[in-house]
């Protein structure tokens, strides 16, 4: 935690919780996409579900999808925008079992049809967590860049991995792994010190047991 | 930020014989590994959004978007310009801004969390009118806001700045106690006299709850910043005039982590108990969400 995280973030009222935090949320999910969403389905959960529209929840959500940052005042006409951006976006009340109370799934689809959902929390002062993309259960607060590689489970798949970025003289900060049976799908959450280039995600996907390798960016 | 406590940070400000703010501003310039003059121009870049969000807040005297607030910076402007005001210009234009602060982020306007966005008005209010009343420079402003942050870092640390883990006493206070540890600094008080603001303020304040009409941060939290930053002068004026805390600011901080375990659910942020389950409270709730 630094000073900026104290006294920060600059933002829009009225709560870090419900307007920040979930701006961020809203820029990661479109990150995660890559393309400009031409669709997006948001849940909302817990406290987010009964007070999103006084808060502005709504309107963050949809600033973040549209790259808007937590200070950027457009974000009061983000549902005007994202219709004259020919967004498609509808809002709904769930309740997500075990969730943060503040809570958001976001699914967002773009024009060729790929979708991505994510999941996150709210959790203070304007910093969040992600707590799932797709199916994968993970838990990064977007401070620092991060990899996500699924893979086929097979011996020297980190080896491999880790071995790229130490040729670039990576750091890596934290490194996780999980997969559901021996032998299926894994997946390597890697967080990283600083930024890397798209060249090494492709390096790393040429590797003929990679499935997906994904760069996200700190927000 | 690499210090634990309040009190590594005021020895090592003694030792160094320094200002807390220095020694702050040194220390985070080597772990974000960029300039000491970067951060500073950051920060000073936050107070002039600060500024910012007062201007807006006289101006405006817009309703919130619930249509619940609005209008009571414009109106304590007024009061304290005609004169009238008990307790003089420098607490008056305190709570003038503390009000506009906060009705501006009910608006949806701009900001800076501090700690959070309930909280915000009170540690901008505080240093920005000293600044006017004191003529003191942009420079000294600015640096106070990295001992508050750091003090604020402590009691995040320790306890919690979030309205719904420790009540208001975690957001509300700890924003007066570190509004009373900048102000301390500004006015030329020791590292040491700025622990026993911090301490005084928090003290004062312990056991608050946080009980948000209808869930949002409007009703009492917009006058509770006026209360704030009322409560971070009274820490910062003991502490300069060499009043004492008795409890170390570590363990009143340690305190306000216990207090706000203990306190129910229903009393953080739930907008079950407290004013959000009164009567008026619940009237004013189905006017807003129907
Ligand atoms: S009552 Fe709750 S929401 Fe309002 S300022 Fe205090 S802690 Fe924040």
């Amino acid at each position: 935690m630094d000073v900026f995280d104290i006294l920060g973030p600059v933002m829009l009222g009225p709560s870090s919780s419900h307007t920040a935090g979930a701006v961020r949320i809203g820029k990661y999910a479109a990150m995660l996409l890559k393309n400009p969403a031409v669709k997006a389905d948001i849940y909302f959960s817990g406290s987010f579900a009964k007070t999103y529209k006084r808060h502005g929840t709504d309107k963050a959500i949809i600033g973040g999808i549209l790259n808007m940052d937590t200070d950027d005042i457009r974000i009061r006409e983000s549902l005007d925008i994202a219709v004259s951006k020919a967004l498609d976006f509808n809002f709904y009340k769930t309740d997500i079992d075990g969730a943060h109370p503040n809570t958001v799934l976001i699914e967002l689809t773009d024009k060729y049809e790929n979708k991505i959902s994510v999941q996150g929390a709210s959790v203070g002062g304007g910093n969040i967590i992600i707590t799932k993309i797709g199916d994968t259960e993970i838990g990064i607060d977007g401070k620092s860049t991060t990899i996500i590689v699924h893979h086929m489970d097979i011996p020297g798949m980190i080896s491999d991995v880790t071995n790229i970025l130490a040729r670039r003289g990576v750091n890596i900060g934290k490194f996780e792994l999980k997969r559901n049976n021996k032998g299926g799908i894994a997946v390597m959450i890697i967080e990283i010190d600083g930024e890397i280039s798209e060249s090494v995600n492709d390096e790393i996907t040429k590797f003929p047991n990679v499935i997906s390798s994904t760069v996200l960016n700190a927000i | 930020m690499k210090y634990n406590s309040i009190a590594e940070i005021v020895e090592e400000a003694e030792n160094c014989g320094k200002k807390i703010s220095e020694i702050v501003l040194e220390e985070q310039s080597k772990a974000l590994e960029v300039s000491e003059n970067e951060i500073f121009e950051r920060m000073k870049n936050s107070l002039e959004v600060m500024k910012a969000s007062v201007e807006e807040g006289i101006k405006s005297n817009k309703r919130s978007i619930s249509g619940l607030t609005g209008g009571s910076a414009a109106k304590m402007k007024n009061y304290v310009d005609s004169g009238l005001s008990i307790c003089g210009n420098v607490f008056g234009e305190a709570l003038v801004k503390a009000l506009a602060i906060s009705e501006t982020n009910a608006c949806m306007g701009k900001i800076v969390a501090a700690p959070t966005a309930g909280s915000c008005g009170i540690l901008p209010a505080a240093v920005l009118t000293v600044m006017e009343e004191k003529n003191i420079d942009t420079d000294t402003i600015v640096k106070s806001l990295f001992t508050a942050s750091a003090f604020g870092i402590v009691i995040a640390k320790n306890a919690s700045i979030s309205g719904a883990e420790g009540g208001c006493q975690a957001e509300c206070g700890s924003a007066s106690a570190m509004a009373a540890a900048a102000l301390t600094e500004i006015c030329g008080g020791s590292a040491k006299m700025c622990a026993h603001a911090c301490a005084i303020s928090l003290k004062n304040i312990l056991g608050l709850v946080c009980d948000p009409v209808a869930g949002l941060v409007e009703i009492p939290c917009i006058k509770r910043n006026a209360m704030g930053v009322s409560n971070a002068f009274v820490g910062a004026e003991l502490a300069l005039a060499g009043i004492e805390s008795a409890i170390p600011v570590d363990e009143v901080i340690m305190a306000m982590k216990k207090i706000g375990n203990s306190m129910p659910s229903s009393l953080k942020e739930t907008a079950e108990g407290g004013l959000a389950a009164t009567p008026t409270a619940k009237e004013l709730t189905k006017k807003v969400f129907g």
